[in-house]
């Protein structure tokens, strides 16, 4: 039994309906009770996604659980078939379901659809999201191109690579994908499949047909690719285009495999942040410790490029995944630090709370942790909250993305100038300790501080009680409304009945 | 009231059973931890638990919350032996972590209640070694209880360890779980009117609960509390009948029925809510012009929908299409059903294609519908509410009229402000 009270990812059935949703005509039949259809609003929330996942959900209930749930599973994957006509259907149990062992996959299997049917076996009590997320595309994978060969003969054309990894709710998949396929774009690669995100059944099975592919999220999309190594001879890029030197790699090793002259693209790689690094603005960031966590292949990069690319020193890494615990002590050992692999937050605040950095790359979880230790962050992996899915254009891959890692990390930090003048004036009411980087506005460490007194004696003990329990943050409008009115009235005390009559004058 | 309405019994409910789009109990947890400060909420349950207390509410923003959950994992499913001791040592972890915590929740989860693992059980036996602690246990679990119904259980599970109230003294309890703001208006409006021992379930505090017994009169301040209801007449206190306090006619007649259980008469009734009643109609005037008139269709959510729906339809005018519910308590609400307009269609339990579909031949002005919903539906040009906010947002009593009527036009008139 493990204590937790945040968690870095959800159950394996999340990750399972990250790639239904990611796919286009493919529905998940989930063997589930109610409370389980949460996971719907992270997708249409946190990601703003117009459409409900594609996913049924059984809803059984305890007075089922003496009768049929077998019937209920049977009927819903009638009806969700019925209604949704997919080209290919998910099953599977969720960490309840498990239990009950009603066996999906049979149960499907005795419909007789006639469309693919994947049976998921994930196993809830030992296995989690992106676990979750990488064995689902390995099987739709495997049974939309198990059965096909090797082709003797390549197909003419240029060069054809496949993507695969994005998925829906990852961590700025929309963007880095933009960013990636444009970069291929330049070097004359034709993108043969991106998966699963935005690819069709039919698109899977036409995986094949590339020369090669591109692992961009290897939580998600390794297991697929090193299937398809094996059994189709496709050779496999597993350089992760984060940072600049990063995506030159990439660029170069595509075109080694591609047989391709990346000298164009290596020559113009169209990224101001080597120079904004180099600025001498840029000057106070050197040595700024920092310390980063989140899944591992962003933690990773994130570690080298601000090294690297930023002249910070890292003081901690580490990662919530232990899949990649060994590469996350490979990496941790270029730093001279003990990485941290482990999905307990508190020990990851722990960690922080020792280690007093001067910035914190994150996730949502570290974010918060930053927050009430007073230290900056910016967010740079999954789990994240609806503000990491800006409306805007905004990659972390890719030269432009080495752009945004720039502008996102160092924007939190006091710039340059304002560093001095707080040291020079620890005491000033504007710069000082507990205020945040003044170009963050006033709250941008929130620390709560009272009122000031009452002005003068006209509000009553119970008003002025009562106004102390308005949320800080509009608790200023309130008062000045409540004066406002008062004085419109022509009232010389302010009771609580005036309070509650200004609310009611001014509303909202 | 315009149309004469049928009485509560003749009304034809529509039943459904389908695909479920709702919390789970557990989600209450999101609001009693903050409503009882020393209280702790332990869950026993799944990855999948914990991960939906993190989801539904966005509540990160707590350095450390007063609830957490106890992950069952594979080596716990073995045998039962291991998973007592699984648990006994998980609280003793958590007592360590935090030696402040007086009462101790342990919550069921549907993993726990299919394996029948018994959290009630398992209370007496840690609370037999660790008398400082409180340890009380319910069930929030998807299986057994939808939505709100966890607070229903949390505040049941309270009922029995209630101190036992002097067999001659009257007291009103009120039973609900209230924002602070809203307990203390309340505590002045029933000192105003007359009623003097009056107490609130549940309080700020678990260590100081209102006696109960034969002598108790209890007013719900919430629709979805039939098991709370229940374990209160076992220990003899009696329900005071009454429409719930949703705008300034709901809350008179909520307010004007325990006056009357008490003795109070009409005219010192009356004079004690004047103002406040007063001030709930000119604050919900102002919203008027803006509802009166649009249709409106709940989806099934917090159980608070019919409530809801009356108080729209005869204090806005708005013109309730269907009300959804997951569960209709006809006692409880027999009042409320009594005051809707005549045409509306009230449905429980869901079959949630179905029911969009028939949200979309309505086509109606404002959908109430849970977040998993709201945006595919604003992206299908229907205008929603989400129906969380009604729950997360202090919308009783005369003082919070006019912000009720605010969230259902807010939606509607960012729909006209916008020209993008």
């Amino acid at each position: 039994m493990q204590l937790a009270v945040w968690t870095y990812e959800g159950p394996p059935h999340v990750g399972a309906m990250r790639v239904a949703t990611s796919m286009r005509g493919v529905h998940y039949v989930l063997h589930a009770p109610q409370g389980d259809t949460y996971a719907d609003l992270l997708f249409t929330m946190i990601e703003r996604r117009r459409q409900r996942p594609p996913v049924t959900y059984t809803t059984f209930q305890a007075r089922d659980l003496g009768t049929d749930t077998a019937a209920l599973f049977r009927d819903a994957v009638i009806s969700a078939y019925d209604r949704f006509k997919p080209e290919l259907m998910l099953v599977g149990s969720s960490c309840t379901a498990e239990l009950i062992q009603d066996d999906p996959g049979g149960l499907a299997e005795a419909i007789g659809l006639p469309i693919p049917v994947v049976a998921l076996e994930l196993p809830s009590y030992q296995r989690k999201e992106h676990w979750g997320a990488a064995e689902t595309f390995l099987a739709i994978v495997k049974k939309m191109c198990g059965r096909l060969q090797p082709a003797t003969e390549r197909k003419p054309g240029p060069p054809r690579a496949n993507i695969l990894g994005p998925t829906a709710l990852g961590f700025r998949h929309r963007d880095d994908l933009a960013e990636i396929t444009a970069l291929l774009g330049r070097l004359g690669i034709t993108i043969n499949v991106t998966a699963p995100l935005g690819a069709s059944p039919a698109d899977i099975a036409r995986l094949p047909d590339a020369d090669f592919n591109i692992v961009l999220y290897p939580e998600t999309g390794d297991d697929a690719a090193r299937w398809l190594e094996k059994k189709f001879g496709q050779p496999t890029i597993r350089t992760v285009p984060l940072g600049v030197n990063a995506t030159s790699a990439f660029v170069a090793e595509v075109a080694a495999l591609a047989g391709v002259d990346a000298s164009g693209v290596l020559a113009d790689r169209d990224s101001n942040m080597p120079w904004w690094s180099r600025s001498v603005d840029s000057t106070y960031l050197t040595g700024k410790r920092v310390f980063v966590f989140g899944d591992a292949t962003h933690a990773i990069a994130a570690a080298r490029v601000a090294r690297d690319e930023l002249g910070f020193e890292v003081a901690g890494l580490g990662c919530y995944n232990r899949e990649f615990a060994r590469e996350m002590r490979a990496a941790a050992e270029l730093y001279g630090v003990e990485p941290l692999i482990t999905d307990d937050h508190l020990a990851v605040e722990e960690r922080i709370t020792e280690l007093q950095p001067e910035l914190v790359l994150g996730t949502q979880m570290e974010r918060h942790i930053a927050k009430r230790l007073g230290i900056p962050c910016a967010v740079i992996s999954s789990p994240a909250h609806v503000q990491d899915f800006p409306a805007r254009h905004s990659p972390q891959m890719g030269f432009e993305g080495a752009n945004v890692l720039f502008d996102d990390w160092v924007h939190p930090l006091a710039m340059g100038l304002e560093e001095h003048l707080l040291a020079m004036f620890r005491d000033d009411f504007e710069f000082h300790d507990d205020v945040g980087a003044s170009h963050l506005g006033p709250t941008a460490f929130a620390p709560q501080r009272e009122d000031p007194p009452a002005p003068d004696g006209r509000w009553t003990k119970e008003a002025e009680a009562e106004l102390r329990k308005i949320p800080f943050f509009v608790r200023g409008k309130a008062r000045r409304n409540t004066e406002a009115f008062a004085l419109a009235e022509g009232r010389s005390s302010i009771d609580l009945a005036t309070l509650y009559d200004a609310k009611a004058h001014h509303g909202r | 009231m315009s149309a004469a309405a049928p009485a509560a019994a003749e009304r034809p409910i529509l039943r459904e059973r389908g695909q479920r789009e709702v919390f789970c109990g557990l989600t209450g947890i999101v609001w009693l931890h903050r409503k009882m400060p020393d209280a702790f909420f332990l869950v026993v349950g799944s990855r999948t638990c914990a991960h939906l207390l993190q989801s539904a509410a966005g509540v990160m923003i707590f350095a450390e919350p007063r609830f957490a959950t106890a992950i069952i994992e594979e080596r716990d499913l073995a045998g039962m032996a291991d998973l007592d001791e699984e648990l006994d040592r998980t609280v003793s972890r958590l007592l360590e972590r935090r030696p402040e915590i007086a009462t101790l929740f342990l919550v069921g989860s549907c993993p726990s209640e299919v394996i029948k693992l018994d959290l009630a059980r398992a209370a007496v036996r840690l609370g037999s070694t660790r008398p400082q602690v409180r340890f009380l246990a319910y069930s929030g679990s998807g299986i057994e209880t939808t939505f709100t119904e966890g607070e229903d259980a949390c505040l049941a599970a309270m009922v029995p360890v209630l101190p036992q109230a002097a067999p001659d003294a009257a007291s009103l309890v009120i039973v609900g779980a209230l924002p602070d703001i809203v307990e203390d208006q309340f505590a002045r409006l029933f000192a105003e009117i007359g009623i003097d021992n009056v107490a609130f379930l549940p309080g700020r505090s678990v260590r100081d609960l209102p006696p109960v017994g034969p002598g108790t009169r209890y007013l719900l301040a919430q629709p979805f509390l039939g098991t709370t209801a229940q374990a209160l007449e076992e220990r003899g206190a009696v329900r005071i009948p009454a429409p719930f306090p949703f705008g300034a006619e709901g809350t008179a007649a909520w307010a004007g029925a325990a006056a009357a259980a008490f003795g109070i008469e009409e005219l010192a009734l009356r004079r004690a809510i004047a103002p406040a009643r007063e001030r709930a109609k000119r604050a919900l005037e102002r919203y008027r012009p803006a509802l009166a008139g649009k249709t409106v269709f709940f989806m099934p959510d917090s159980q608070l929908e019919v409530p809801l729906a009356r108080f729209l339809a005869s204090e806005l005018g708005m013109v309730p299409i269907e009300i959804g519910t997951p569960f209709l308590h006809r006692a409880h609400l027999a009042e409320e059903l009594a005051l809707l307009p005549a045409a509306v269609t009230v449905s429980e339990g869901q079959d949630v294609e179905r029911q969009l579909d028939r949200v979309r031949a309505a086509r109606p002005d404002l959908t109430v519908c849970g977040l998993g919903l709201a945006n595919p539906l604003e992206a299908e040009g229907l205008a929603t509410k989400w129906s969380i906010e009604l729950v997360f947002s202090p919308i009783h009593g005369f003082e919070q009229a006019g912000d009720l009527a605010e969230l259902f036009a807010r939606p509607l008139r960012r729909r006209d402000v916008l020209r993008v």
